[in-house]
């Protein structure tokens, strides 16, 4: 097949990530320069940005990766290539609609989806295109179905069911009552990363099963046992965001039943992989391997403090402070990110064998990307207990106070995000090159 | 072909959920349903158009930068014409805006909207030892 179609997702996802990154310092850095450039870029613009093109990297690069790994390295013939193409160009041409309407201030939308509600209609219509393509593709070709089908498959169609309940705003019956409104966005917002985070782990699944080469680490009943806990997870385990909000009583009860049992997923299937790998599997795919150990210990991490503020009376006195940004930082940097970065490590040593994972900016980037994250994830953490006790064991004490004593605290996560910007630079670079060298060389690699 | 088990499985769960989404979506907001009125309804699309909710929250939900608004119209010593002479002249982090006083009636309006349906923090809330928490509501007996 000549069809490239799954790198030009990686290319814009690789793009995506260093561009997101940037966006995100210059917003961060508002919390010490209050003035740098308020006029122009203020904090209120410049975050749609930055969380637009991060969602950005983690959807392009997940479809991306699984288009390769359909195509390329399972070797099925996608049910249509053109519908693979339009999906790209769709979701290409959104973009630019989405960065055009933000750059002359249409902002009609929300939190995290903050572009005019129109635009989630090409939006879906991809997500449609790569749903019809995956299962088309998937159903008569594969028998007894890996769990990673099962992830990616369950991923697709929940993205879609949520991007819609995402937009239910529009209706009055939805807008028109505050409580319901702020409950269904949330509900919405915490499911969304649930159907992103199916697409993610299935990655995870699928490469440690391809470097160990034993399909049977993706048929067996365990692993089965615990995407099902996730499913139910995604479906019922988003109130923990409502917590504090006037909602009916059963609604927090069902989300601090289920709540985070989605971490231990994924790092009981990491635990056992890891002890049953040999030294020579582990050297095969050096990087990818390593990435992929990185998520291990962010999944501790976040394990730890997502159990935590699960229990309402911890989430009492978190929510609403840096230590939620934490738990969102150490999730998506520490974990997706680690893991699709991973991924293009691992596609990128199927296109070209000879890539240098030894280079200087891969190995340092790598080192650098630990320590940045890590002590940028303190920094949140340690603002996060400030705020938390201005707001239930101080008085008296002005906002503008507070935010004032925690100039440091900002100065650290200023710095350690540069750090991680550097790292992702780093990191980036070579990859997005050899995705490049592949897209323009004429060679047929999928 | 995907095992019939877990097709099984899927299509309880997915039973369950929309179940589920169907008690959500017609729930009626605890003690007290509070729906927006016109002008409150224009003031909250004011508070999107402008990405409000990029630096403030509204029961703990949004960005960090600026405070939390969600009982901003009733606090001792803020209310009504404290937010309105916010908005237009901007602090240090927040920048001005040139709103008409018809749209800051608006936002007002829409901020005492979420005032009335509770409170955050909750600070009369009960805390168990099960780790539950119990919420005060507004206009609670």
């Amino acid at each position: 097949m000549k069809n490239k179609t799954a790198l030009f997702f990686l290319a814009g996802a690789l793009f995506a990530l260093i561009v997101g990154v940037l966006f995100g310092l210059l917003a961060s850095l508002q919390y010490i320069i209050p003035e740098f450039l308020k006029e122009y870029i203020p904090f209120n613009k410049m975050r749609p940005f930055h969380v637009t093109t991060v969602v950005s990297w983690i959807i392009l690069c997940a479809t991306g990766s699984i288009y390769f790994f359909i195509t390329r390295i399972e070797m099925l013939k996608l049910f249509s290539a053109k519908l693979a193409k339009f999906h790209f160009i769709i979701f290409l041409l959104t973009g630019l609609g989405i960065y055009i309407s933000f750059l002359t201030g249409k902002m009609e939308g929300r939190e995290y989806l903050a572009y005019s509600p129109i635009l989630a209609i090409p939006i879906l219509i991809g997500w449609i295109f790569f749903g019809i393509n995956y299962f088309k593709t998937i159903i008569k070709n594969v028998s007894n179905w890996p769990v990673y089908y099962w992830m990616w498959g369950t991923g697709i169609v929940f993205m879609i069911y949520h991007l819609c309940e995402a937009h239910l705003w529009v209706f009055p019956y939805f807008k028109d009552y505050i409580v319901r409104d702020i409950s269904v966005q949330w509900k919405s917002y915490g499911s969304f990363v649930g159907s992103w985070n199916m697409l993610v782990y299935g990655i995870a699944i699928y490469i440690m099963s391809k470097i160990k080469s034993d399909s049977a680490l993706a048929r067996g009943k365990t692993v089965f046992f615990f995407y099902f806990l996730g499913l139910t997870n995604l479906m019922f385990g988003w109130a923990h965001h409502t917590y504090l909000i006037p909602i009916e009583p059963w609604i927090r009860y069902v989300a601090y039943g289920i709540s985070m049992t989605e971490w231990v997923v994924l790092i009981h299937i990491i635990y056992c992989w890891k002890k049953s790998l040999n030294k020579e599997e582990k050297q095969s795919y050096c990087m990818a391997y390593k990435f992929l150990i990185t998520a291990d210990f962010w999944i501790f991490l976040n394990l730890i403090l997502a159990i935590l503020f699960s229990i309402p009376a911890i989430n009492f006195f978190t929510h609403g402070t840096h230590i939620t940004v934490a738990h969102s930082m150490g999730t998506t940097i520490g974990i997706n990110s680690t893991i699709l970065l991973a991924s293009v490590f691992f596609i990128v040593s199927k296109i070209n064998p000879d890539f240098n994972i030894n280079q200087f900016l891969i190995k340092k980037g790598h080192f650098l990307f630990k320590v940045s994250l890590f002590f940028f994830w303190c920094s949140l953490l340690l603002a996060g207990i400030k705020k938390s006790y201005w707001m239930y064991f101080s008085e008296n004490i002005l906002f503008s106070e507070m935010q004032n004593s925690l100039y440091y605290v900002y100065v650290g996560i200023f710095v350690f995000g540069f750090g991680l910007a550097v790292s992702i630079v780093m990191l980036s670079t070579p990859l997005i090159k050899t995705v490049f060298q592949y897209i323009f060389a004429n060679k047929n690699y999928s | 072909m995907p095992k019939k088990a877990n097709i099984l499985i899927i299509s309880v769960l997915i039973t369950l959920f929309s179940v589920y989404n169907i008690f959500i979506y017609t729930s009626q907001d605890c003690k007290q349903p509070i729906k927006l009125s016109i002008k409150a309804s224009k003031g909250q699309q004011l508070w999107q158009n402008n990405n409000c909710w990029s630096c403030h929250q509204v029961y703990g939900l949004g960005g960090y930068l600026g405070p939390d608004l969600t009982n901003v119209y009733s606090s001792p010593n803020k209310g009504e014409s404290y937010i309105k002479a916010f908005l237009n002249s901007g602090v240090k982090t927040m920048p001005k805006f040139n709103f008409s006083e018809e749209e800051k009636d608006a936002i007002v309006l829409y901020l005492k909207h979420i005032d009335s349906t509770g409170y955050f923090p909750n600070y009369d809330a009960n805390l168990h030892k099960t780790g539950w928490v119990e919420l005060k509501y507004k206009n609670e007996k």
